[in-house]
């Protein structure tokens, strides 16, 4: 780029905070016309949150935007939309029984005499779907079209917008490669045509072809800018993470080696996964790291019944345990507590105790014969062991996120199972409560109980794993020992 | 924190003193209702018109305690009516054509229903069916076969016993119908309270991912719900039999609005989670204690209907405000 263009938008010291929780510090961008902007950073590091602001769904606390030289804060979507921006979500957001053409104008149809002119829509909506090259016919029906496909009806809907800006949120996270390299044909045709994008992705290998520029985030900052050329990986890496580790974490003891639990060839029945085993010992809390879509959830929930699998094996103290359901798995004491939990861990509208009994019913109930008081007086022991603050009468609608989460190790771990499998055990939870169930891991591997941790926080895995499996979409990357595992090796298998 | 979490919810309320399981708004109702029908009538407070109410409630007692499952687990079975009529014809027709004898003849009526009560609980829970679409199939398929099983004649003429469960009064106040009633809502109160099993039912209506991650059976117990539900509605069949005396195919028509209408009015949520026995027999008392007065104070059957509707209505309202304000 030999002359120097002003930006079409330019951010300037945009922050957010909820609370006192700031996620946004300070944030500069700016992204010019027919430029490819790739935004980079680990889960939680802000890009979203970026992306919302530019698109008017967050407001921002403070700090102000340009957009195309004039001052620009969308107070919601409409009114980005209307200036010229256009998001592509991660979840597509078309309407499947409708056609294309509907869907590209749908709640703005072209109309004549009052009615919708199917003739025109159809029309227009070919037109751009000629722009973008793709050779679909306007009025097909949405539904069986190839996700790379209905991605490129988003944009030619964000286009029918004269959207001058696109941001694409994780576009390949579905795609496989042939579709990849259609979509950035169509990316670098944009790009001729002037339209700036900014595009969010953790995938390093692509960014580095389709990015004029990399921006990398950090904890809601913006710690480097990365022009186009031969930026090692290594080094996008590096900026990526790098934080101080071992802080908050409690000492944890060494573990012997006899295997008590295996998992060998286990290949997911929804195909999230293939092929992953590995060994847990005694008292070892083992770590399973990756970026979001990798298959680690999909894995803790076939190995405890709740996904189906399609091959491989489970072995707890050298006995088949593979798992036809959640009931059959808490049965042979492996336990899943899993990483919704509101909409998988509790029933929001019902008692803390009964929420604790449901699965515990054959403690509470050997007879199956059961009280309000065996119930209560279970879950009032259990309440105190964990140290939930509340009572069992309470909804569990009525408390905080960290409480929540341990009413629901509570209630998974009340009946001492033999593996405990944690799937984001931390998330959205303060850093007391957060402590507090980190010595509730330790406690756990001190009995002898495997442990292991599913987290999207890397600080978190490495702070408490004695091993780390690392996937990369839904293969098993590798396996690190305590020694090798840091924030960089994590990633580059994570990223490979 | 803690302190703060008592102040909030300390004194136990009345309906947990009574367990009655939010249904204390529905229980004001009935009494409410039942004072103004004291005053405007001569004979709605007299023990004679009190075990009138009774009697006329066993059907729609009986089948609403099913629903109640079936509300609770988030379900629904239109199916009711229709498989009261399959009991009754199938029941009617071994006894009456092929000459069985009669307490065979019910057990059997019995099994038919909870065969049928299989087939829906199998549509939902394997095929995916949704409950509304797979029991409004069940409905039209009961009553077809109810009606094929005589071409649509009813059948008259049972031994003498059978029509006297529903009349002899034991000890001056107690029919076999209402004693059967009376047990099988203590059944179902105790099942709810006090068994795995009937806990299970809130996990599941509460949130049914929750409820399979804590290692319950989702489509053994969905599947049974249906059977119980459908086997109490064939139970029902076989009292209205004995009330009537006779069987026919076009019985029970209409009447899982009538039972869903009761446990709605207990304070069962549809959408699953909430609701118990005791809030459903309120309903039916409600629903019972306002056909019987409105048929005291001369208010004709269409009057009748309109009156229901806007019972049902508010009662679901009120429900609804008193838990965004609490």
């Amino acid at each position: 780029m030999a002359e120097v263009k002003s930006p079409i938008l330019s951010l300037r010291q945009i922050k957010k905070s909820y609370g006192p929780l700031q996620i946004l510090h300070g944030i500069d961008l700016d992204i010019h016309e027919g430029e490819v902007v790739a935004l980079l950073g680990e889960n939680g590091a802000g890009k979203s949150t970026v992306s919302n602001i530019i698109c008017g769904t967050i407001r921002p606390s403070s700090g102000s935007m340009t957009w195309r030289g004039a001052e620009y804060a969308p107070a919601n979507p409409r009114e980005a939309i209307d200036s010229g921006l256009g998001l592509i979500h991660q979840e597509l957001r078309l309407l499947p029984h409708l056609t294309i053409a509907e869907n590209v104008f749908v709640g703005r149809w072209p109309k004549s005499r009052g009615q919708i002119d199917r003739k025109a829509m159809e029309r227009k909506a070919q037109e751009q779907l000629e722009r973008l090259g793709l050779d679909l016919p306007a009025n097909r029906k949405v539904e069986g079209l190839s996700t790379a496909n209905q991605q490129l009806v988003e944009i030619a809907k964000a286009l029918t917008l004269n959207a001058r800006l696109l941001i694409l949120d994780e576009p390949t996270a579905a795609l496989g490669d042939a579709e990849t390299e259609l979509l950035f044909k169509q990316i670098d045709r944009l790009r001729a045509d002037g339209v700036g994008i900014i595009y969010i992705s953790h995938r390093l290998e692509e960014i580095r072809r389709i990015a004029d520029r990399i921006v990398v985030m950090r904890d809601g900052a913006k710690v480097q800018e990365f022009d186009k050329g031969d930026v090692p990986v290594r080094t996008i890496v590096e900026s990526m993470v790098g934080r101080e580790l071992g802080r908050m974490f409690p000492h944890f003891p060494p573990v012997g080696d006899d295997v008590t639990f295996e998992v060998k060839d286990l290949t997911s029945a929804l195909d999230a996964f293939h092929d992953v085993s590995f060994k847990v010992h005694k008292g070892e809390v083992f770590g399973i790291a990756g970026l979001v879509g990798a298959g680690r959830t999909e894995l803790v929930r076939a190995i405890t019944g709740a996904d189906p699998i399609s091959a491989g094996s489970i072995y707890l103290d050298g006995k088949d345990v593979t798992p036809r359901s959640p009931g059959q798995s808490i049965r042979n004491g492996i336990v899943l507590v899993p990483e919704d939990r509101k909409l998988q861990g509790l029933v929001l509208e019902h008692s803390i105790s009964e929420n604790i009994g449901y699965a515990n019913m054959k403690a509470v109930a050997p007879k199956k014969w059961v009280s309000k008081k065996a119930i209560d007086s279970f879950a009032a022991a259990n309440i105190h062991r964990f140290g939930v603050k509340g009572q069992g009468h309470q909804n569990a609608d009525e408390m905080s996120g960290g409480n929540q989460q341990k009413v629901v190790l509570a209630k998974w771990l009340a009946t001492d199972p033999k593996v405990v499998v944690l799937d984001e055990p931390t998330r959205g939870i303060d850093v007391g409560a957060r402590s507090s169930i980190y010595d509730i891991i330790v406690e756990l591997s001190a009995k002898g109980i495997c442990v292991i941790v599913v987290s999207s926080d890397l600080e978190e895995v490495l702070g408490v794993s004695n091993r780390i499996l690392v996937m990369a979409e839904g293969r098993q990357a590798g396996i690190l020992d305590r020694a090798n595992a840091n924030d960089v090796s994590v990633m580059e298998l994570a990223t490979s | 924190m803690i302190s703060v979490a008592r102040g909030r919810t300390s004194s136990p309320s009345v309906s947990s003193l009574f367990s009655l399981g939010g249904a204390t708004g529905p229980l004001i109702g009935l009494l409410l209702l039942c004072a103004f029908l004291s005053f405007a009538t001569d004979s709605f407070f007299t023990a004679r018109n009190l075990l009138n109410v009774l009697d006329q409630i066993t059907v729609l007692g009986i089948m609403a305690v099913g629903m109640t499952f079936v509300i609770l687990i988030g379900g629904i079975d239109l199916s009711v009516g229709s498989i009261l009529a399959l009991s009754m014809m199938v029941m009617g027709y071994l006894s009456n054509e092929l000459g069985m004898a009669l307490p065979l003849a019910i057990v059997i009526a019995l099994f038919a229903s909870a065969a049928a009560g299989a087939v829906t609980g199998l549509l939902i829970t394997e095929f995916s069916v949704p409950a509304f679409i797979s029991t409004l199939a069940m409905m039209s398929v009961a009553r077809g076969l109810a009606n094929m099983i005589t071409d649509g004649q009813q059948i008259v003429g049972f031994p003498g016993w059978f029509n006297l469960l529903a009349i002899i009064r034991h000890g001056g106040f107690l029919t076999v119908t209402v004693g059967l009633m009376l047990i099988v809502f203590a059944a179902g109160w105790i099942f709810l309270r006090n068994t795995t099993g009937g806990r299970c039912l809130y996990a599941i209506g509460g949130n049914q991912e929750v409820a399979r991650l804590a290692g319950i059976n989702v489509r053994l117990s969905t599947i049974l719900v249906y059977i119980t539900s459908a086997v109490l509605s064939g139970l029902a069949g076989i009292v209205l039999a004995a009330r009537l005396d006779s069987v026919q195919p076009s019985s029970g028509v209409s009447y899982e609005l009538d039972t869903i209408a009761a446990v709605v009015i207990g304070g069962a949520s549809l959408s699953g989670g909430t609701g118990g026995i005791a809030g459903t027999v309120i309903g039916v008392l409600v629903i019972g204690v306002l056909r019987n007065g409105l048929n005291l104070l001369g208010v004709s059957p269409f009057t009748q209907q309109v009156v229901i509707g806007v019972v049902i209505a508010l009662a679901v309202a009120a429900e609804v405000l008193k838990k965004k304000k609490g």
